[in-house]
């Protein structure tokens, strides 16, 4: 049975949410088959109505994460395009910089977190520079490769008409590395999350990451799901916003009749 | 029909290379590209370069345009040795290039924002150089085109604006690299149809860099042989067919007659 154009679209944006549906049925019913005790692993059904419950509390551990989540993921943006761009652009800076990048991404940044609340004691701050330095590598090697994959034929136009460094930077280099600059976003936003909750898990008094770890230890189990379900749902729509900044920045990029 | 205006001896050429070769690489790795080339081409005057593939014929454009500097020899242009990127220079590749987040025109005027004088005038006479880029993309057919993308053209239209590019900031030298090359036969021979009625209309000094021996006894009035790679200039044939060419020229005697003696010289060159 053939689907028309907008059947189709219909279908394709339903997908998402069916799966999602199939997914959590099947838990649920695994639960009550195989009567597993919610202490190991709640059914959904339980822990939605906790997040019903406990509404209040979920909204504001949520926000405290988000906030530090979203200033850590500023921060690696614009340092990450800089030292991107630096990357990209000098042969130099590229040799001196990039094995060290290389090396510093192998660090297993839970490892950095405790030396972080040395310095810097437990809150907010240990959170936004853990999401800023877990998040900032991808955004560096997409904007290097961007720079660094300038066709030899443009460069080579550019110089015979007499173009500067400079020029051929802002007019080529940089335009050229914005698709993969927000194909990285995606990428480093969900990275970020991982950081901020990361470093609320290891030591610290506020966000989502603090209240799961809280409640795990007063075998709540349905509160420590119900963070996770709100991370999950934070990422989500911090991605469909960097995809939908992309689609509006860069609709070149998708080749028009592409986009939907 | 005006014969190119190449009276030797009249003028000194635009273009002037002696004993130039340039080898890529250093020490024991060093490859010779280009061997001993010396050329003159005048002012006006429509060059073709062709050979076997890998000859050095782009090496030749980047010489001459001073993107690389020669191993020895020497490049001269204008009476003046060649060290750095020269100015009033206009490229066109196989590869269109066209940048993908412009429009064609803007694309097209990509040129003015870069070379002077046009770079200061461009924000106070954007209009009388829109209009200007208007004109270049109906000269090529493309008038309608101005503000699609490059990706919404063929591969044809493609080139042409490439082309249009190259033309724009009017140079006095248009470097073309194998400009038609990944075209169909049919576009091709169109757009040899295009840049010869631009060139008689504007008469800059061209280099054309093909392997097509046809296209490049259509537009040009001087072929150039080249043999393997280290590539040597090992022929020289002016062609005086009268212009404008047509493509019922290419089926003329002398035409063809000239398209089989290159053609034996560069066999001489695989054999």
């Amino acid at each position: 049975m053939a689907m028309t154009a907008r059947q189709q679209r219909y279908a394709r944006l339903a997908m998402p949410w069916l799966t999602l549906a199939v997914l959590l049925i099947a838990w649920e019913l695994a639960c009550l088959v195989f009567d597993v005790p919610e202490i190991v692993a709640p059914r959904p059904s339980q822990v939605f109505a906790v997040m019903v419950q406990r509404w209040d509390l979920l909204v504001r551990f949520c926000l405290e994460t988000l906030w530090t989540t979203m200033i850590g993921f500023v921060l690696a943006i614009g340092f990450g395009l800089l030292l991107g761009l630096a990357i990209g652009a000098s042969p130099f800076v590229y040799a001196g910089l990039y094995p060290l990048l290389i090396a510093f991404n192998a660090i297993p940044k839970v490892a950095i977190v405790p030396i972080l609340m040395i310095w810097l004691g437990i809150g907010a701050l240990p959170a936004i520079i853990t999401a800023f330095v877990i998040s900032f590598f991808p955004i560096v090697v997409n904007v290097a490769t961007g720079l660094a994959t300038i066709e030899p034929e443009m460069r080579d136009l550019m110089r015979s008409l007499g173009a500067s460094n400079y020029e051929i930077l802002t007019k080529v280099g940089i335009p050229r590395a914005m698709p993969y600059l927000f194909a990285s976003l995606k990428v480093a936003a969900t990275l970020a999350f991982v950081g901020s909750v990361l470093s609320e898990t290891v030591g610290g008094n506020r966000g989502i990451g603090f209240l799961m770890l809280s409640a795990s230890a007063r075998n709540d189990s349905a509160t420590t799901f119900a963070g996770l379900f709100a991370i999950a749902i934070m990422g989500v729509a911090v991605y469909a916003a960097c995809a939908l900044v992309e689609r509006r920045m860069t609709r070149w990029a998708f080749r028009g009749e592409l986009v939907r | 029909m005006t014969a190119p205006q190449t009276a030797p001896g009249a003028s000194p050429p635009l273009v002037e290379l002696n004993a130039v070769s340039l080898a890529y690489g250093e020490g024991r790795e060093a490859t010779l590209a280009l061997a001993d080339a010396t050329m003159k081409i005048g002012q006006g005057e429509f060059v073709a370069v062709v050979g076997p593939s890998g000859c050095g014929k782009s090496t030749l454009m980047k010489l001459v345009t001073g993107l690389i500097p020669p191993t020895s020899g020497e490049v001269k242009v204008r009476g003046e040795r060649v060290t750095r990127p020269i100015k009033g220079v206009g490229m066109a590749f196989q590869n269109a290039t066209l940048l993908p987040w412009r429009t064609t025109r803007d694309n097209i005027m990509l040129p003015l924002e870069v070379v002077q004088p046009h770079k200061s005038r461009l924000r106070a006479e954007r209009a009388a150089y829109f209009d200007k880029a208007q004109k270049l993309l109906a000269s090529v057919g493309l008038g309608e085109f101005g503000d699609k993308y490059p990706w919404q053209l063929s591969g044809g239209m493609q080139q042409r604006s490439n082309v249009c590019r190259a033309l724009i900031h009017e140079p006095q030298i248009l470097m073309l690299d194998e400009p038609f090359g990944a075209l169909d036969a049919f576009t091709r021979e169109e757009l040899w149809g295009i840049m010869q009625a631009l060139w008689l209309e504007r008469r800059f000094t061209a280099v054309l860099v093909t392997h097509d021996l046809r296209e490049a006894v259509y537009l040009a009035d001087t072929v150039y042989v080249m043999s393997r790679r280290p590539g040597r200039i090992v022929k020289i044939r002016k062609v005086d067919l009268p212009r404008p060419r047509t493509l019922e020229t290419t089926f003329q005697a002398e035409f063809v007659d000239i398209v089989h003696e290159l053609r034996e010289r560069i066999q001489m060159e695989h054999g």
